[in-house]
């Protein structure tokens, strides 16, 4: 199945801002993290389709990650 | 006692007339300082009834008694008044250098009254004030004022000063100091030009005193290093600026988009954090005692300018369906020089968008530069005769809601208390809303940032969505902040530093004990006498409320789709938990507690 992966801040450092995957089913969260090597440590904010998720959340075709670091402002 | 000078400077244009008198240091404790300190004398010598731009009204400028000393981020300065724009109490905050400068020369606040006959500029040479004629640089934009007194004055001064739009009296109206910082909002500008007030330039050669100096040093370093360790002060901020939230809060669907007609923006990325490093950056830059230096220099044609902040990509960028970051950096760089506050000054030409989309601003009176959505070229040549008043900029420069009032449209003002509402959909993040209503200069993010909890998961996440406990946090994070405000530190602090940290600060420089409860509780009661001026100035709980457009008209599309804001299931535990009755003001109880 597809799924786009849209990375933000410093983890586009070394990796592409969007990344389209071919998964088997069943992927978690987690597994597309290994997959990218991303340090879960560096991961303050996951968002599937632009809801709030967590790292265990299985993913389904056509399904938007997006992964920040920490971030703030304002 | 240290950490305060224990003098007030008292200038009265009017008379000429500079005195100095010391510092009442109970009520200095009672209220910290800066916004608090600076609240409490305005309250105290101020009628609420007054017009903010008569010569009744005050200035009132005030540091913390952490600024200009070395903990981090000690330099902040607040402006206190009466707003132009709100009608409610002013409490401008800005970085910079000027603030701690003001320290060195010996003083806490000074406060400014009446009118002088002609413009002036005020000096400050520890000692030494002085009020001088100011005919040379009336009219001038600030960089080019700013050298001037440079020039003048001793390179080593620091400047704060009014643009052309603080002269005309533009109720969006800022004050700058050091070239590229600003208390931005509220007007406060507009108040120091009908002073005919140019500028104040401070030289300081004092230190500030500090109470327990070597377990201080001990504590900064202890507290830089969680700065330094944290991801969003030791990481995003310093790499990116404030811009990086472009992209997590439109991901989020919660970005204004075209005057909030919509809340996700198709060309975030043009105007991204991520995209002003890559391309615009030249260098970060701190202001004093800053160990996380969010502030960003960038390239704009040939020239090295100060950086758009978040708000101000959001307010020009997405709010005005603009995605040209250099067209964005320009119209923020003509806010600085004229005086404009970007939030106020971006979001007012979004709504005059609106009103050209819906025919009541026509192509006639636009001249050249048709106000429609995403046209580069109208943000910055509006920007410019908003500045200036030209034209119809002359309307522009009164804000939001008093121009869309004019053009027979007032619900397209997004603003509360006529205060234009900042880079958030408070329709998808229930907190933020409940925050903007009730705070007491209008709308504003940062009298209690739920971004924070709500988006940013710190310190901990909550679902944006619920109401749950929202009035808890927003009543925690206004105290909280209004503490920070008056102690002279950044709120950026705040993503790194706790209430116990903030108390352990102020004990060690001042060499008076408080604790975390105490620092809370002087944010309370800054908080319930802010209030307090509000309803004595004329505003009352229907002030608390939101534009009609977030209210009613569900998020059209995008992952906060259908939500609208329930304001009215939030407000009366609010109410409660600050100890208020049903009209809002506090009850008898809550102002004895307090000790108001």
């Amino acid at each position: 199945m597809k799924i786009r992966v849209k990375l933000f801040a410093t983890l586009r450092e070394g990796r592409d801002k969007i990344l389209d995957l071919d998964l088997d089913k069943n992927n978690t969260i987690e597994d597309v993290i290994k997959q990218l090597k991303i340090d879960k440590k560096d991961i303050a904010i996951l968002l599937k389709n632009g809801l709030d998720t967590n790292i265990s959340d299985i993913l389904k075709e056509n399904d938007t990650l997006s992964i920040f670091p920490p971030v703030g402002g304002g | 006692m240290s950490g305060y000078n224990g003098t007030i400077l008292r200038i009265n244009l009017s008379k000429a007339e500079i005195k100095k008198e010391k510092l009442n240091q109970k009520l200095a404790q009672k209220f910290i300082g800066g916004r608090g300190l600076g609240t409490k004398i305005f309250y105290d010598e101020v009628d609420p009834k007054i017009d903010p731009l008569s010569e009744e009204n005050k200035l009132i400028i005030a540091a913390g008694p952490l600024s200009g000393t070395f903990t981090p981020t000690g330099g902040r300065y607040m402006v206190i008044t009466k707003s132009p724009l709100t009608h409610t109490i002013a409490s401008s905050n800005s970085g910079g250098k000027w603030g701690a400068e003001l320290k060195f020369a010996g003083y806490d606040v000074i406060i400014i009254e009446g009118k002088a006959e002609n413009p002036v500029y005020i000096t400050i040479n520890d000692d030494t004030v002085e009020i001088k004629p100011a005919q040379e640089i009336w009219g001038k934009i600030t960089s080019e004022t700013t050298d001037y007194l440079v020039n003048k004055e001793g390179k080593n001064v620091k400047v704060l000063n009014i643009g052309p739009a603080g002269e005309k009296l533009s109720n969006i109206a800022c004050i700058m100091n050091d070239y590229d910082r600003a208390a931005g909002r509220s007007g406060v500008g507009a108040v120091m030009g009908s002073k005919n007030l140019k500028a104040i330039v401070v030289k300081g050669s004092n230190k500030v005193g500090i109470a327990k100096p070597d377990e201080l040093k001990d504590f900064v370093k202890i507290l830089q290093q969680k700065i330094k360790d944290n991801g969003v002060t030791g990481a995003g901020l310093p790499a990116y600026g404030t811009a990086v939230l472009v992209n997590i809060i439109n991901e989020n669907g919660v970005f204004p988009t075209n005057n909030f007609q919509k809340s996700q923006f198709d060309k975030a990325e043009d105007i991204s954090g991520e995209l002003m490093a890559e391309k615009y950056l030249v260098k970060k830059k701190g202001c004093f005692a800053c160990p996380i230096a969010c502030g960003r220099q960038v390239k704009m044609d040939d020239k090295e300018v100060g950086g758009p902040e978040y708000e101000t990509i959001w307010g020009f960028g997405g709010d005005c369906g603009i995605s040209n970051m250099e067209a964005i950096i320009k119209a923020n760089h003509l806010c600085n020089e004229y005086g404009l506050d970007t939030i106020s000054a971006s979001v007012t030409l979004a709504t005059a968008m609106e009103l050209f989309q819906n025919g009541k601003i026509t192509k006639d009176m636009t001249e050249n530069t048709p106000l429609v959505w995403g046209n580069d070229d109208a943000i910055i040549e509006w920007t410019k005769k908003m500045g200036l008043r030209e034209g119809l900029g002359d309307d522009l420069a009164m804000g939001s809601y008093r121009l869309a009032e004019k053009y027979g449209m007032p619900e397209l003002s997004m603003s509360v208390k006529k205060q234009e509402l900042p880079a958030y959909d408070p329709r998808g993040i229930k907190g933020q809303g409940l925050a903007y209503a009730t705070s007491n200069r209008g709308g504003c993010h940062v009298r209690a940032y739920l971004i924070s909890p709500e988006i940013l998961a710190l310190p901990e996440k909550l679902d944006k969505f619920s109401l749950e406990n929202k009035p808890v946090w927003v009543r925690i994070f206004q105290d909280l902040t209004a503490a920070i405000d008056s102690l002279g530190l950044c709120l950026f602090t705040s993503f790194a530093v706790n209430a116990e940290e903030y108390a352990k600060l102020y004990s060690l420089v001042t060499g008076i004990e408080k604790s975390q409860e105490d620092i809370l509780m002087a944010g309370d009661r800054i908080w319930n006498l802010e209030r307090m001026f509000n309803y004595a100035s004329g505003l009352t709980q229907a002030d608390d409320i939101l534009p009609k457009r977030l209210l009613n008209d569900p998020i059209s599309e995008g992952p906060a789709k259908g939500h609208v804001h329930e304001l009215n299931k939030l407000l009366p535990e609010y109410y409660k938990l600050r100890g208020w009755d049903e009209n809002g003001y506090p009850t008898k109880e809550t102002l004895q507690k307090l000790g108001l």
